[in-house]
């Protein structure tokens, strides 16, 4: 699909991730832009290499899962095609009042695809858990090294034991879910997307 | 009905406070010229209570040597027996100077040497506002015992309510000459009792929803008030040029006016807002507005005061850039005073870990200098005290122990529930004493006008900011935001400080923005809540975050960030990960 390189967007192209992904006209031009100053080997797709180069994202303590999150895993592909990146910004956009009444259609930023996004950011082998290890993976990231290894194991523990309903000492995506029940997701993964 | 056994021992104290207020106005009197004077005073009428505590008083003082003023006898019975220890030449008149306090203490000294001494001058004021304050107290349990009562009515509203209740019994009592002394002073609000409000609400502010909508809420505070300054001033000078309103009433006077109502009052805002628990973007934008808009209020209003006074033809260009100057000035000075109060607290509790007691004074010490330094150069205070608390918290926190910080937690909560109290209190009294000029159309308009600009600007505004919003305000959060801009005690201070030389028209405005503060504070603030629910506004859910929630929210703040990073925008989120 991208492997054309150094081609311009379609119209008809654009009018397919509108339908898709729900941008308007005009985000998608602004981020097909984006991804093109991205892209510098101007292959026409990213590499993990080209996410990495963006200077925030290297220190953000998840940039590497953030990254790690855009990669098709199933197809084992190295590189993301626009189609690909604005397929998971998608989870990003805010939900309008439309979308959220509109049960037919699965909508990519309905507050599941939000929370299958964050939980993708645990779950590293795919398994559909989380396990303690891929959770203290995540809890070190992001506490860094402030907090002594014992102190971490038992914060993670802790997590674990509240959100784990079925006892397997893993969390499946129905008990994140569960987990999550009170919070604004709708609200907390929402960015505005420049038009 | 529980209510009734409060109310009566309200009322009593009531009366005591009346006799103690007054003499508080004859401070320079000793004992009995006040005694004297009460009695000629409620002759009239409500005897029984009166007499009751005449004499309660009277068996006080069997033994003391106070001077009864002309020497005269009328005086209720065991005073007369005193007047063998009066010394003759200290002569007092009922107006007594100053000296004659003086006077009073060594007076004694002539006498044989007095078992016991009644002297309430000396304690006056501080009795009195204990009395206030226990009053208050008082009248805020009697509220909660009666449960449903509670749930109708907003506390707010109860305590004016009873404000006016009791402001009708010194009416009664005393008529309207002594009023003077009950009716909200705007001195004391500005230094006393406002400052504990606005440092609790700058100190627990929900600092994060507060900077992720600080875009919105700025556009609010700033150009929301201006545009209902100007949108009322204008319309209400256009309808009395038209002879509509039939009122005597310049242009710059028009403006002075709109300039202070058009403010929407943080004090009212919270004690409606704190109960219905609507969701914290709603709660926030509303309540941020209302502390915002106080940079704006204080320029508007001290310009439009002082062109009044140069007189309309003496407004030149330069006075009207130096004005919008100034509210820059006003608002940034304003925070710069917080900001550095705040972060000397944060230095100075890194060092007390050796002297835990006097913790908590840092935090309300610091806080009240920013206010005052801020109010020194008419800069604005609430700015200050906001910022001062924002700044500190997160330091001042981590450094002081535990035990302190609970106490500069609570002692803060008290102090404003306490101050909050007062003012409604207040507000209700000043009321009745006032001498009131009613002009029907004037109070129409004004009221109609505050309403209807209100909503335009929330509607408009709303429309701009959610054009750069993550999270669209819908409409029936813009419905809220434009109903719960109630008004309230600074709107009313800001009124009675005009002067009546320079605006004669003053009673009008007066009688105007105690409608206005009614109006908002009752019809609003009492409809707010079932409104809430009929519209389903989405709540606020009260509970503590678990761990899971704590740590996903963390992670999902990241991932924002990232994806911020990764698109190109820079939004609240991107900030706040630096």
């Amino acid at each position: 699909m991208g492997s054309k390189s150094s081609t311009l967007l379609q119209e008809e192209d654009i009018s397919d991730i509108q339908q898709e992904t729900g941008f308007s006209h005009n985000q998608i031009i602004r981020l097909y832009s984006r991804f093109t100053s991205l892209d510098k080997g101007g292959t026409g797709t990213l590499s993990r290499e080209d996410f990495l180069r963006i200077p925030e994202l290297a220190i953000n303590p998840l940039g590497d899962r953030i990254v790690h999150a855009f990669f098709d895993h199933q197809s084992s592909d190295d590189d993301v095609n626009f189609r690909q990146f604005m397929r998971t910004l998608a989870r990003f956009r805010p939900q309008k009042n439309k979308e959220k009444k509109d049960t037919e259609r699965v909508h990519l930023n309905s507050r599941e695809e939000k929370l299958r996004f964050a939980f993708k950011m645990y779950d590293l082998d795919e398994d559909d858990k989380i396990s303690r290890e891929e959770l203290l993976a995540v809890l070190h990231m992001m506490v860094g090294a402030n907090i002594s290894e014992e102190q971490l194991g038992s914060i993670a523990d802790r997590t674990l034991s509240e959100a784990d309903k079925d006892g397997d000492s893993k969390i499946s995506f129905q008990e994140f879910q569960e987990a999550m029940e009170r919070v604004d997701v709708e609200q907390k993964m929402s960015i505005r997307f420049l038009n | 009905m529980g209510i009734y056994p409060s109310l009566v021992t309200i009322i009593l104290v009531v009366i005591s406070v009346k006799r103690t207020q007054q003499a508080a106005i004859t401070t320079d009197f000793t004992f009995s010229t006040i005694k004297r004077e009460t009695n000629s005073d409620v002759n009239a009428d409500s005897g029984v209570i009166i007499s009751i505590t005449d004499n309660a008083v009277t068996t006080n003082v069997p033994d003391t040597t106070t001077n009864d003023p002309h020497g005269t006898t009328t005086d209720t019975s065991g005073i007369t027996s005193d007047h063998h220890g009066t010394t003759p030449e200290s002569h007092r008149t009922t107006h007594g100077d100053t000296t004659h306090s003086d006077e009073a203490h060594g007076g004694s000294g002539h006498g044989r040497y007095p078992v016991v001494t009644f002297n309430f001058e000396h304690v006056a004021a501080p009795y009195v506002i204990a009395l206030w304050v226990l009053l208050a107290s008082l009248a805020k349990i009697g509220f909660h015992l009666q449960n449903r009562l509670a749930s109708i009515f907003p506390e707010s509203c109860m305590l004016i309510i009873l404000g006016v209740l009791l402001g009708l019994i010194f009416f009664l009592v005393n008529g309207l000459h002594h009023s003077l002394f009950y009716t909200l002073d705007a001195t004391t609000f500005f230094l006393f009792l406002l400052p504990p409000i606005i440092l609790e609400a700058g100190y627990f502010m929900p600092t994060r929803a507060f900077f992720d909508n600080i875009g919105t809420i700025l556009t609010f505070a700033v150009i929301g008030t201006l545009w209902n300054t100007f949108a009322i001033g204008l319309c209400l000078y256009g309808l009395i040029y038209g002879g509509v309103i039939d009122l005597n009433l310049g242009f710059l006077p028009c403006m002075v006016f709109s300039s202070l109502i058009s403010a929407v009052d943080p004090v009212a805002v919270l004690a409606v807002f704190e109960e219905i628990h609507v969701n914290e973007v709603l709660y926030i934008v509303v309540f941020g507005e209302s502390l915002l808009n106080d940079a704006v209020t204080v320029v508007l209003y001290h310009m439009f005061e002082t062109y009044t006074e140069m007189g309309q033809e003496e407004v030149q260009a330069v006075d009207v850039i130096s004005g919008t100057v100034s509210f820059f000035i006003v608002g940034i000075a304003g925070l710069l005073f917080g900001v550095m109060f705040g972060l000397l607290a944060s230095f100075v509790t890194k060092f007390t870990s050796h002297v835990r007691v006097i913790e908590p004074v840092f935090v309300f010490v610091m806080a009240m200098l920013a206010y005052y330094s801020a109010e020194i150069f008419h800069f604005s205070g609430i700015m200050a005290l906001i910022f001062c608390g924002i700044s500190m918290k997160k330091y001042v926190e981590q450094n002081i122990s535990a035990k302190s910080h609970t106490t500069v937690k609570y002692f803060m909560k008290m102090l404003s529930s306490i101050m909050e109290t007062i003012i409604f209190m207040f507000l209700g009294l000043s009321t009745v004493t006032w001498n009131h000029a009613w002009n029907t159309g004037f109070v129409f308009f004004s009221l109609l006008f505050v309403f209807i600009f209100r909503f335009i600007g929330v509607l408009g505004l709303t429309a701009v900011c959610n054009h750069f919003r993550a999270i669209q305000i819908n409409y029936v959060d813009q419905f809220i935001m434009g109903y719960g801009g109630l008004r309230g005690a600074i709107a009313f201070c800001l009124v009675i400080l005009l002067d009546e030389k320079v605006i004669p028209e003053k009673q009008v405005l007066v009688t105007t923005t105690i409608v206005i503060v009614y109006f908002t504070n009752f019809a609003q603030g009492i409809t707010i809540k079932p409104i809430v629910n009929l519209l389903r506004v989405k709540k606020q859910l009260k509970f503590k975050p678990s761990l899971n929630e704590e740590i996903n929210g963390r992670l999902m703040d990241h991932t924002n960030a990232g994806i911020e990073d990764i698109v190109g925008t820079y939004g609240s989120s991107g900030i706040r990960e630096r």
